[in-house]
């Protein structure tokens, strides 16, 4: 790791101030950055820790209404109760990043930020229709995610929570990486009172997208039955040494099947 | 036997300090003034070095020195050596190009070392190694074996031309042919066997320290085997004289084989330190382990076995292609020869053998012995040759085994070993019986609605281990014997240490050798201590690899404690006034059968040291040495099982059940045993299903992390069911055979039996991946 | 160049290092706790973790001066004395442990996945947990049955306790 300087933001104002020194950047559970910034892939000269600022930590639910703080780890998200109830696939899908250590550390907002395209929230977010809350505005997942790595977030602009309506069922579900465990493919899908999205993750040369397949198919029947012999396109898919496009394609339609399956379960 | 005798299932003594944090592996060791060192690797898999320009980086904070090849020329530092000669068919001797420590003038594979950078901090010795500035001139590389021999490939080292090392043979290329020629059938197949990077969970690591007031050095080292790395250091890389160079080897955190070889970095670390004038460690990355260990496998094998009318096996030809990688290393020359052609008879009764092996340079990382070293080859090919004859001659797997068995034994094989015992059937109907084999068509209907595939594979294998007679691998070329060393030293208070030449590196010699002890003079297992990796402590010794520390260095320990019993008996009769053949010692006493005469153990170590009443002419102490030199291998075998079940929508391939019935001739400690079966499984279950080292077209390895390198989890594994059913070793004093590789050794070929079996296809490659799976249940559909 | 205080295995302990320390080197390092490993580069092997204010984390993606004001416990805290905590023993009575490297890592989320599931456990919930922990000796047969005996072992013991208080 290349030398940095840490500091402690006392308030997401503060956070603010503090991420206009030099090359600065957010540091939340650190599950990515510090990885990166010990393979030297990444080099911030500062770092500005939002973790334990109490006001981005949580999960509210009002009515179907949920709101998570970006700093709530993956294991508050995993277990929390009130979310279980209105949303479980969102707790089983935080159940499912990483390992143990990393739940305990890694956060909503630090996953989104960083848009990695093969992370699960942001297939959550968008299949959910989430809106991003940050300390400027609020922004619509169908805007938020741009690409690989790469988000709507302006310099200085902090998330701060996340927040959508609870859909009547959704679920997720994931192949892993048999090397990184990371998602080869993720397909999140949810059947709400605005219709029916699925949004996948790990397979897109874009990073997360919606499949206008599933979703098409869904949309008259949100049944697995519907998705028998879907063929997903592997244009656009990405192709590396543990997955060919072709190979994720399948895995998109198989994937939604069984999401669809344990969503109506 | 005794709760802490032999054949106990004794806890390990060993575990107190690592359960508690107390472990004190090569990273932990601490030595005033010490700094840390980073080497710069290369970034090409084949370069030309034009220019190292090192000025910015000594001038960096914190830096004590940036040393490069030249230099270390300079002072004298020698070349790498492989030690064993092979002689190609032609009887040219093996065509080896020079290994510098640090590259000089031509890099031949990514992670070779270049320079080393001293600095007060490891965070400080990166920093100005991103400083170094090295010019190099870019030629093309050559990464499969198979291309590396095609006339106008890319020239590794000038000495091989077409990259070939060796072109060797083994067994009598006439009578097999024309046993082909004659078959009833000839099953034909072309085997691949994928290249694994170790893993051992602690990463390599060196410190070495020079003290100039004594003119001496030290040297922590990961090492397997202390004392071969202190002679080869010595007397092959004039780091200094033997008598100036202590190699530590404290806790190693695995081997697998990686810690054998000495490598580059702890030469220079040495080096290093005389020439900085302070302590200088080096510990790998992770990643620096995948670019710089010495990986293992990598065969491509074109295969011919001929049956009679009877399904007997008249004949098998075998030619090997074997990737050694960018330099040879240690013992890289005898894995694809000695250590796998003698091996291809298997458990089965072959008139005819013949091996052709090319060893060839690639630009990629060396390949050497990993766990099991040759024989997980030679095992792969003979047991996926047997199940896909079984098929082709429409006969059942076990049925083909059984009718070819070899159920006599001494037995002379056509490739050298003779088989000194076994009893293979035994083993099949075990591993059969624990597996359920009968209930395996039910069980795959019932998959078959699911939706699901399953198949069965069995894998009946052979090893040579208890490596070895030492004229025996001297007349093939060895340039070490390997016997092995040990010393009993009785204290005058009665406890006893023993010190061994072998190293334990997880596999609990601390527990296994004492409870020898406790055995023989009945004193409690806590009073009596292992010493082990040290070359200022314990005297010569060969390390520990091959399955060899049972067989080999347990049996040193049994001649030592005959010489130590013979004296204290000697001691005995004469202060008990009993006749020396009247003297038995037995639960801590030392008696004269059927009288009540007898005294406590202690007195008779104390007397030995007191010697104020000993026999006449005898000398004090109560020590002993020996050394052991084996008088042939020992011949582990056994019958694996693997069930599978394949997941067609995803190519997930789930271990239903992994059955071990293995032969390793008498146990010391069964729970010890079974956990080198379970772990070699784990690692042959890697290899067929999850691991693989990939470099692409240009020598880039794709595979150097943990992000992309399947690792096995818990969670691609079952627990194992294991069982045991022993012939005893006739070779040596306690009749062992050796269990550390087994699992590695006979767990592939099971588990990709399985897999095809399940698919209903001949071959699959390894690793069979869900993406690899998947593309050949597509295939086939197709 | 940061001030880092903790307190670790119960002591207060504070020392000064430079932001880019991870917690890993700071523990092994300044404090000379060296049972906490490093096995990997990626947050992957486990070899590192360790509790941070109660929850098993990986000491090789926290900056030391992040974690600082944290409560820590490493395997070096982990027994009671002389007494074995109950995980460590069953680790030595399973033989849940070869070359000993990963072990201590292995120990300290074995300890925290009882804790985090007080109705018990079973083989395939073990494994699944023990999904950021890599062991090249074991096979990791062993090292599940160790963590199950002792959950059971604990299970016990806390029920006992809770007669010993009704």
């Amino acid at each position: 790791m290349y030398s940095v300087n840490y500091h402690r933001a006392s308030s997401v104002a503060d956070a603010a101030k503090l991420l206009k020194n030099g090359d600065a950047k957010l540091l939340s559970g650190g599950m990515t950055l510090i990885p990166a910034m010990k393979t030297r892939l990444a080099a911030p000269s500062d770092l500005v820790d939002v973790s334990r600022l109490k006001d981005l930590q949580g999960v509210k639910v009002s009515g179907k209404t949920v709101t998570i703080g970006a700093a709530t780890t993956h294991y508050d998200v995993s277990t929390d109760e009130k979310l279980k109830k209105v949303c479980p696939a969102l707790a089983h899908m935080a159940s499912l990043i990483g390992d143990p250590a990393v739940r305990h550390k890694g956060t909503i907002g630090g996953s989104i930020a960083n848009n990695d395209p093969a992370a699960d929230y942001p297939a959550a977010l968008l299949a959910l229709g989430a809106t991003i809350i940050t300390n400027k505005r609020e922004i619509a997942a169908d805007k938020f995610f741009k690409g690989l790595f790469e988000t709507a977030l302006k310099e200085g602009e902090i998330v701060t929570a996340v927040s959508f309506t609870a859909p009547a069922k959704a679920a997720y579900q994931k192949f892993r990486n048999p090397a990184s465990r990371y998602a080869i493919v993720g397909v999140f899908v949810s059947k709400g009172k605005d219709g029916v999205r699925a949004a996948v993750t790990g397979a897109g040369e874009d990073g997360v997208f919606r499949s206008n397949e599933v979703e098409a198919a869904l949309a008259k029947s949100f049944d697995a039955a519907a998705l028998d012999g879907l063929k997903v396109p592997a244009k656009g898919l990405m192709s590396d040494l543990h997955a060919s496009a072709e190979y994720r394609a399948n895995l998109i339609a198989v994937m939604a099947k069984r999401a669809v399956a344990a969503a109506n379960a | 036997m005794g709760i802490e005798g032999v054949g106990a299932r004794v806890a390990r003594k060993e575990d107190k300090r690592f359960i508690t944090g107390g472990g004190r592996y090569v990273d932990d060791m601490v030595v005033p003034g010490m700094k840390h060192a980073v080497f710069v690797r290369s970034p090409h898999a084949h370069a030309q070095i034009k220019k190292i320009d090192v000025k910015k980086a000594q001038a960096m904070p914190g830096v004590v020195g940036v040393l490069t090849g030249k230099e270390l020329k300079a002072d004298g530092i020698g070349n790498l050596i492989c030690g064993w000669m092979i002689h190609s068919k032609d009887g040219t001797p093996m065509k080896m190009g020079a290994w510098s420590p640090l590259a000089v003038d031509k890099v031949r594979y990514v992670g070779d070392a270049v320079v080393i950078v001293v600095a007060d901090t490891k965070g400080q010795a990166r920093d100005a190694a991103e400083a170094v500035e090295i010019t190099y001139k870019e030629l093309k590389a050559v990464v499969e074996a198979t291309k590396a021999i095609q006339p106008g490939a890319p020239q590794v080292h000038a000495e091989a031309e077409n990259n070939l090392i060796f072109d060797w043979e083994l067994g009598d290329g006439k009578a097999t042919d024309a046993a082909i020629k004659s078959a009833a059938h000839v099953t034909r197949m072309k085997i691949v066997n994928n290249r694994l990077v170790p893993n051992a969970m602690e990463p390599r690591a060196a410190l070495g320290h020079y003290d100039k007031a004594e003119d001496h050095y030290t040297c922590w080292t990961t090492s397997q085997n202390p004392h071969v790395a202190r002679l080869v250091m010595s007397a092959f890389y004039n780091v200094a004289p033997e008598n100036k160079l202590r190699v530590i080897a404290p806790d190693v955190g695995g081997g697998f084989g990686s810690k054998i070889y000495i490598y580059p970095e702890e030469i220079v670390c040495l080096w290093a330190s005389k020439k900085t004038g302070v302590p200088v460690k080096w510990v790998a990355d992770r990643t620096e382990s995948f670019l710089a260990d010495a990986h293992g496998r990598d065969h491509v094998s074109t295969v011919e076995m001929a049956f009679d009318k009877d399904n007997r096996i008249t004949g098998l030809k075998v030619d090997t292609i074997a990737n050694i990688g960018a330099y040879m290393s240690l013992f890289s020359s005898c894995v694809p020869t000695y250590l796998y052609a003698t091996l291809l008879s298997g458990q089965y009764n072959i008139p005819a053998i013949h091996a052709n092996v090319r060893a060839v340079y690639t630009n990629t990382a060396p390949v050497d012995a990993y766990r099991g070293a040759g024989r997980p080859e030679a095992t792969y090919v003979l047991e996926r040759m047997m199940e896909t004859a079984a098929r082709e001659l429409g006969v059942s797997p076990a049925e083909l085994r059984r009718r070819n068995f070899i159920t006599s034994f001494p037995h002379q094989t056509p490739v050298i070993m003779a088989y000194d015992a076994g009893d293979y059937n035994a083993s099949l109907d075990a591993a059969m019986k624990a597996a359920d084999y009968a209930g395996f068509t039910r069980r795959k209907a019932d998959a078959a609605k699911r939706g699901k595939l399953r198949g069965i594979g069995m894998s009946c294998y052979i090893e040579a281990c208890g490596l070895a007679p030492s004229s025996a691998v001297g007349s093939l070329g060895a340039g070490v014997g390997l016997w092995e060393s040990a010393e009993v030293r009785v204290n005058a208070v009665g406890t006893i240490e023993v010190l061994t030449g072998s190293h334990s590196h997880g596999q609990g010699h601390e527990t296994t050798f004492a409870q020898l002890v406790t055995q023989r003079f009945g004193v409690p297992i806590d009073s009596v201590s292992i010493v082990h990796g040290d070359t200022d402590k314990v005297q010569m010794g060969m390390g520990t690899y091959g399955s060899r520390s049972g067989a080999v260095g347990m049996s040193a320990i049994v001649k030592a404690l005959d010489k130590v019993e013979a004296k204290a008996k000697k001691i005995a009769a004469h202060l008990l006034e009993a006749d020396e053949g009247d003297i038995v010692i037995e639960n801590g006493e030392v008696k004269v059968a059927g009288t009540d005469k007898s005294l406590p153990w202690f007195q008779v170590a104390l007397a030995s040291y007191t010697a104020h009443n000993l026999p006449a002419g005898m000398e004090p102490g109560l020590k002993e040495t020996a050394f052991y030199d084996p008088s042939n291998f020992t011949f582990p075998a056994g019958c694996y099982i693997c069930e599978v079940e394949i997941d067609p929508e995803t190519g997930l391939t789930e271990i239903i059940q992994f059955v071990a019935a293995d032969d390793f001739g008498n146990i010391i400690n069964p729970m010890i045993v079974e956990g080198q079966v379970h772990g070699g499984i784990a690692q042959g279950v890697g290899q067929a299903l999850l691991e693989g080292a990939h470099y692409d077209a240009s020598g880039q390895l794709l595979t150097a992390s943990y992000m992309d390198y399947t690792m096995p989890r818990a969670g691609d594994l079952p627990s194992f069911k294991v069982s045991t059913s022993n012939t005893p070793c006739p070779g040596n004093p306690l009749g062992v055979k050796g269990c550390g590789e087994a699992g590695a050794i006979g767990s592939p070929p099971a588990v990709i039996n399985a897999i095809t079996d399940a698919l209903g296809v001949v071959d699959i490659p390894m690793p069979a991946s869900p993406a690899t799976v998947w593309a050949t249940i597509r295939a086939t559909k197709h | 160049m940061s001030d880092v205080s903790l307190t670790v295995n119960g002591k207060r302990v504070s020392g000064s290092a430079e932001d880019r320390t991870l917690l890993v080197h700071f523990l092994r390092e300044h404090l000379g706790l060296t049972g906490t490993h490093v096995g990997c580069d990626t947050s992957q092997c486990g070899a590192c973790v360790v509790h941070v204010d109660g929850r098993a984390v990986k000491s090789c993606t926290m900056l030391a001066v992040q974690a600082s004001g944290s409560t820590i416990v490493t395997i070096e805290g982990l027994a009671d004395g002389a007494e074995l905590h109950p995980v460590q023993a069953a680790f030595k009575e399973h033989h849940g442990l070869q070359c000993g490297f990963c072990t201590p890592g292995m120990i300290m989320t074995a300890t925290d996945m009882i804790a985090r599931h007080p109705e018990g456990l079973d083989e395939a919930t073990v494994r699944a947990e023990l999904e950021g922990n890599i062991c090249r000796c074991t096979g990791y047969h062993n090292i599940v049955k160790a963590i199950l005996a002792a959950s059971e072992t604990m299970a016990k013991g806390a029920k006992g306790k809770a007669k010993q208080a009704a």
